[in-house]
């Protein structure tokens, strides 16, 4: 035998053992209840299900379906432990997080062996990345409690969370989510995937035995409509979810209007670009560790191979070598790279996906396997000759396949980079730092990784653009998503000083004509209406343009041709501009406030105190520019991460009915201080002093389309603007049903909604920082460095 | 070294190695990664233990070398492993012995008596090993001594000012006349990638020295402040890796100084099968320059065979 080896030199296996969790798994008979206020509950009105070991088709145990009831039950418990966990000081947070930490990196390899039984992962992965992780995301997450108080003062948990998490990384994602929430003092709701949910309820038995309050945590189990009726449920305050594209639609269908704050961590078909001066052997294990990382099924997966034409048929051979040297099978083998597809129902859309690609004209490259037949198991896949247009170019896949297109430039990799709904991640190799910051900067993603890829850390922020949603987790950025602002009393302060009012008028005036301002242009509305302005008292004062979809069109289009350039603007010459806008708004403040009295119908102090406080916001939002800085990040190797906040592109904006016109400027000037473009739909009521503002801009060296003014039909316009595909995010100061509306209309492409309520003033009082973090989405970029 | 033809010296292309470049990070990252993505246990790791004893260039480089301490580290090249250990392994139809015994010039007459019979080559370091600062008349003339008095293997030291000063010709030029004084005698090419300050240069080094009709190329002389490393090791193997693909030729591999234990061993001996391929795996392609390793993977066959943990005394000194 030891002859046979010496000669053949053949590897073997070596497998990890499963007695422990075995010996786990049959203490509780094979067969769970949920873990509901401090007790473990065994309810099975809904039914049971099981959970299967994907590398053998065998059942590993059986779950409960959660009911309806328990989904209440679950939700009642954790409104009951929130009033005394979010009244916990932040230290005695931290402890039980740590505690928390500590327990899971005891109880570490049967963490790994029971994730890697139930989820088909390669132990490797488990054991030295997913657990490790998690540990890291506990430890981490302490600290922010710790500090909680003074980091984020001025912000309150949220509430009850409702969690709802997938399948790929089972105990990762409980940690991404639990953690955070816990830190900032809400209690939780989770429900793991129902093909997944083991190492949740073993973290569930590792909170009850640290003593962590009954009710801070509970674990629900159970399919998809579950965590549906646990993501509607009326006294929800918060939904995190990760998963796919098409649930993360139907949760922001089904909560719309409701309050609840939402973040969402989706799909992704995400670029993997290499240029030709890059270390070619370094990206092609990148993409080993992109793609045939957790059998693909990664959001984040760097899917879409792009090549530097003059190294793409080197980089395919390459490629194609290493495809062979992988080593797929039992993933509880140590020696092991890829293990099994989580289920077979993913297995046939992979073999799908990849038969359709063929048919489309590309050329599969594949090693054969040599697998057992029970296991769910999927080579490793390139697929060459594919081009942008055919379907595994645009759908994600969520298997062990890359598609390999060529480009010629750094711009042209962009583009194609850019060309996709999803915003997830992207990875970028090359030797030239100042290509690789560039192409960085320009691809649309919350995360890059130049010369490596899926890279993870606690302190860094994970999350993406577009339609693979919103929010962030990790860092200081995640910290937010379970934070509320608090408003204070006062934003816009009464005026300081005196006010002249301006001399009554005598004769006739020149007949005034208000117009839109789109794109740089004073445009008449393209219905040719205007619609008749009068004073709160009946006074007509003037005539407002009827703006409607087209000009909403024309808006967006204005604001988008000026994205571009007003997000590369310096922040100082942004900044120059905005104190110029008040520079010049104060040179007519009179005027201004005479025009706000006379509309608004209010005393020309009160007049003057608007105008007043918009000069202050002006100023404030210029601050702002060269202020609202992004970070490096204290991540554990040897890689620098920035932070960097990005604007989020071009932002619809429908301002309030009451105070128009300091209302209006509140939400436009920290919108362009952070380099968004704005369409901002003006009160219905009080247009006119709003659009006034366009002379004043004009005259301040606002470039076209940047600022984008259209007064009309709010409704019609704010519905027109929310299903605008081009429109990247959208704020809305509101009634209850715009609102509503809003956040349904925009769930087409996922834009980030920001919709405050007018039925009071509350909104005002939010700090502003508040509104600048809205107004911008952060970017992580990974760079890693060593001579 | 005959299972394959030896390399010959091509052009030196300027282009090709100016457009290597290497990034650490990632290199690094590799490393750490394969380690724990391969493990061979029980038979398989036994019968790799064994090979890596086959890949040994059995070494003493000190100052105080004399005839005895050579002829007994002969002794042990001839017979690495106990018999009842070899036994035990049912490895009685097969020699094991190590690839090389590596000694300095004065040593080399002793050596070759020692081994004579065995099939063992002695491996001579050379060329004013390990500065190389010498004058180039009088290590070219080390190289034919050495060659003379029965070296098979020569490792010859590179100048690696020429290196740092981006002299490519120079260091082309240097070797390919060290090669020539090999005559039929296989040429290493020692690296002392410790003396450089980045991979992209070990990288490019490589290169030119397989440019240069280099058999193997060899990470370390043992006398640097860092010698042979995994990091090193991989970006050496990519190039010869690649050196293969774009001129067909092979050119062995040989990390040296630092490898001491059998994990370590094992370490390389599955980057290499990963990067290079099986075919690497046998003392004409790769060899291990060590002194100390051979006594860990002796302790780790009898723990292997016996299930009891060892200890240096109880295998023969070398």
């Amino acid at each position: 035998m030891v002859t046979d080896i010496f000669n053949a030199m053949s590897i073997g296996s070596a497998p990890e053992s499963a007695a422990q969790a075995n010996e786990w798994l049959d203490g509780h008979n094979r067969s769970f209840g949920m873990y509901i206020g401090g007790a473990w509950v065994h309810n099975e009105a809904a039914g049971r299900f099981d959970s299967i070991n994907p590398s053998t088709g065998k059942v590993l145990a059986s779950l409960t379906q959660a009911s309806i009831a328990d989904v209440d039950t679950a939700v009642a418990a954790a409104r009951a432990a929130f009033p005394r966990w979010s009244a916990t000081p932040g230290h005695i947070r931290a402890r039980y997080l740590y505690a928390i930490a500590r327990q899971i990196q005891k109880h570490a390899r049967l963490f790994a062996v029971l994730e890697t039984l139930d989820n088909g992962k390669p132990i490797r992965e488990s054991r030295d990345i997913d657990i490790p992780l998690v540990i890291r995301h506990f430890y981490h997450h302490a600290g922010w409690a710790q500090i909680a108080d003074t980091e984020f003062a001025g912000y309150a948990p949220v509430g009850v969370c409702a969690q709802i998490i997938p399948w790929n990384f089972p105990l990762l994602m409980l940690a991404w989510k639990i953690a955070p929430a816990l830190a900032a003092g809400n209690t939780v709701v989770l429900k793991p995937a129902e093909w997944t949910s083991l190492t949740a309820l073993l973290f569930a038995e590792i909170c009850h035995d640290i003593g962590l309050p009954a009710g801070v945590v509970n674990i629900i189990t159970g399919d998809g409509s579950v965590g549906s009726v646990l993501a509607h449920h009326p006294d929800v305050n918060k939904i995190a979810f990760t998963g796919s594209t098409a649930v993360g639609r139907r949760l922001r269908e089904g909560s719309a209007g409701s309050g609840k704050a939402l973040s969402l961590e989706l799909g992704g078909k995400s670029p993997f670009i290499v240029f030709g001066d890059a270390d070619l052997d370094a990206a092609v294990e990148g993409v080993v560790d992109a793609v045939w990382f957790n059998q693909g099924q990664v959001c984040c997966a760097g899917t879409r191979l792009l090549l530097d034409e003059r190294i793409a048929h080197d980089f395919t051979m390459r490629l194609t070598r290493r495809l062979h040297t992988l080593r797929v099978g039992d993933p509880m083998d140590k020696t092991i790279d890829m293990g099994a597809i989580i289920s077979e129902r993913q297995l046939e859309r992979i073999r799908h996906y990849v038969e359709l690609g063929v048919a489309e004209g590309a050329v599969c490259h594949q090693p054969s396997l040599n697998v057992s037949e029970q296991g769910f198991y999927y080579p490793p896949t390139l697929l060459t000759n594919v081009h942008p247009a055919a379907t595994v170019a645009q759908e994600e896949i969520f298997g062990p396949v890359i598609v390999s297109m060529t480009f010629r430039t750094p711009a042209e990799a962009v583009s194609l980079a850019n060309n996709t709904r999803y915003g997830l991640a992207g990875s970028v190799w090359s030797q030239n730092i100042d290509v690789a910051l560039d192409v960085a900067k320009q691809i649309k993603a919350g995360v890059i990784w130049v010369n490596c890829t899926n890279q993870f850390d606690a302190a860094a922020g994970f999350g993406g653009y577009r339609e693979s949603g919103y929010g962030r987790e990790g860092g200081r950025e995640g910290m937010y998503e379970y934070l509320k602002a608090v408003a204070q009393p006062i934003i816009m302060p009464t005026p300081t000083f005196a006010f002249q009012s301006a001399d009554a008028h005598s004769g006739p005036e020149i007949d005034r004509t208000t117009k839109l301002y789109i794109a740089g242009k004073q445009a008449r509305p393209d219905s040719g209406y205007s619609r008749l302005m009068r004073t709160p008292d009946g006074d007509v004062i003037g005539e407002a343009g009827d703006g409607n979809r087209k000009d909403i069109r024309n808006a967006v289009e204005g604001a988008r041709a000026a994205a571009g350039s007003w997000a590369g603007t310096a922040a100082h010459g942004k900044a120059q501009i905005l104190f110029y806008i008040a520079e010049n708004l104060s040179m007519r403040a009179a005027e201004f406030a005479q025009r706000i009295a006379t509309e608004q119908g209010i005393a020309i102090d009160a007049a003057a105190g608007q105008v007043e406080s918009a000069l202050q916001l002006w100023f404030s939002a210029a601050a702002w520019c060269d202020k609202y800085d992004g970070a490096v990040h204290h991540t554990p190797n040897r890689t620098v991460v920035m932070a960097i906040p990005e604007p989020m592109g071009v932002l619809g904006i429908v301002a309030p009915e009451r105070d128009a016109f300091v209302g209006a400027t509140a939400l436009l000037a920290p919108a362009i201080a952070m380099g968004n473009t704005v369409v901002l739909v003006t009160s219905e009521q009080m247009p006119l002093s709003v659009l006034e503002l366009l002379t004043v801009l004009d005259t301040s060296d606002v470039p076209p389309g940047v600022v984008n003014l259209i007064s009309g039909n709010r409704a019609a316009l704010t519905k027109t603007l929310a299903e605008h595909s081009d429109v990247d995010g959208i704020w809305a100061v509101a009634d209850a049903a715009t609102r509503s509306m809003i956040e349904r209309s925009s769930i087409h492409n996922l834009k980030r909604v920001w919709a405050l309520a007018d039925e009071n003033d509350a909104w005002r009082g939010l700090p502003a920082t508040e509104f600048l973090r809205q107004a911008t989405q952060w970017k992580n970029i990974w760079l890693p460095y060593g001579a | 070294m005959t299972h394959h033809p030896r390399p010959e010296a091509t052009a030196l292309d300027l282009s090709w190695v100016h457009a290597t470049t290497i990034n650490r990070s990632a290199v690094e990252r590799r490393c750490t990664s394969h380690v724990a993505r391969r493990s061979v246990k029980q038979d398989y790791q036994l019968a790799w233990l064994l090979r890596a004893i086959t890949c040994i260039d059995l070494t003493t480089l000190a100052g105080d070398d004399t005839v005895g301490t050579v002829q007994r580290l002969c002794a042990k090249a001839r017979q690495p492993v106990r018999h009842d250990l070899l036994d035990a392994l049912g490895m009685t139809t097969q020699t094991i012995h190590v690839g090389a015994v590596c000694v300095y010039h004065e040593m080399v007459s002793t050596a070759v008596a020692a081994l004579a019979g065995s099939g063992i080559p002695v491996a001579a370091v050379s060329t004013g090993f390990p500065a190389g600062l010498s004058p180039f008349e009088t290590r070219v003339r080390e190289i034919e001594l050495s060659v003379a008095a029965g070296a098979n293997e020569i490792d010859i030291v590179i100048s690696r000012r020429h290196v740092l000063e981006g002299n490519w010709q120079a260091l082309y030029d240097e070797i390919k006349t060290f090669r020539a004084a090999c005559g039929d005698a296989h040429m290493k090419t020692i690296l002392a990638t410790g003396d450089m300050g980045t991979l992209t240069d070990v990288a490019r080094t490589s290169l030119v020295c397989m440019m240069a009709g280099a058999d193997v190329i060899k990470t370390s002389t043992g006398k640097e402040p860092t010698n042979a490393t995994l990091p090193v090791s991989l970006v050496m193997l990519r190039a010869i890796r690649e050196f293969h693909q774009r001129t067909g030729q092979i050119v062995g591999f040989k990390p040296a100084g630092g490898i001491r234990t059998a994990k370590q061993a094992l370490d390389w001996l599955l980057l290499v099968d990963d990067e290079l391929g099986r075919e690497w795996l046998d003392a004409s392609r790769f060899r291990f320059g060590a002194s100390a390793l051979l006594g860990d993977i002796e302790r780790q066959l009898e723990h292997g065979i016996t299930g009891r943990y060892s200890a240096a005394n109880r295998h023969a000194q070398q």
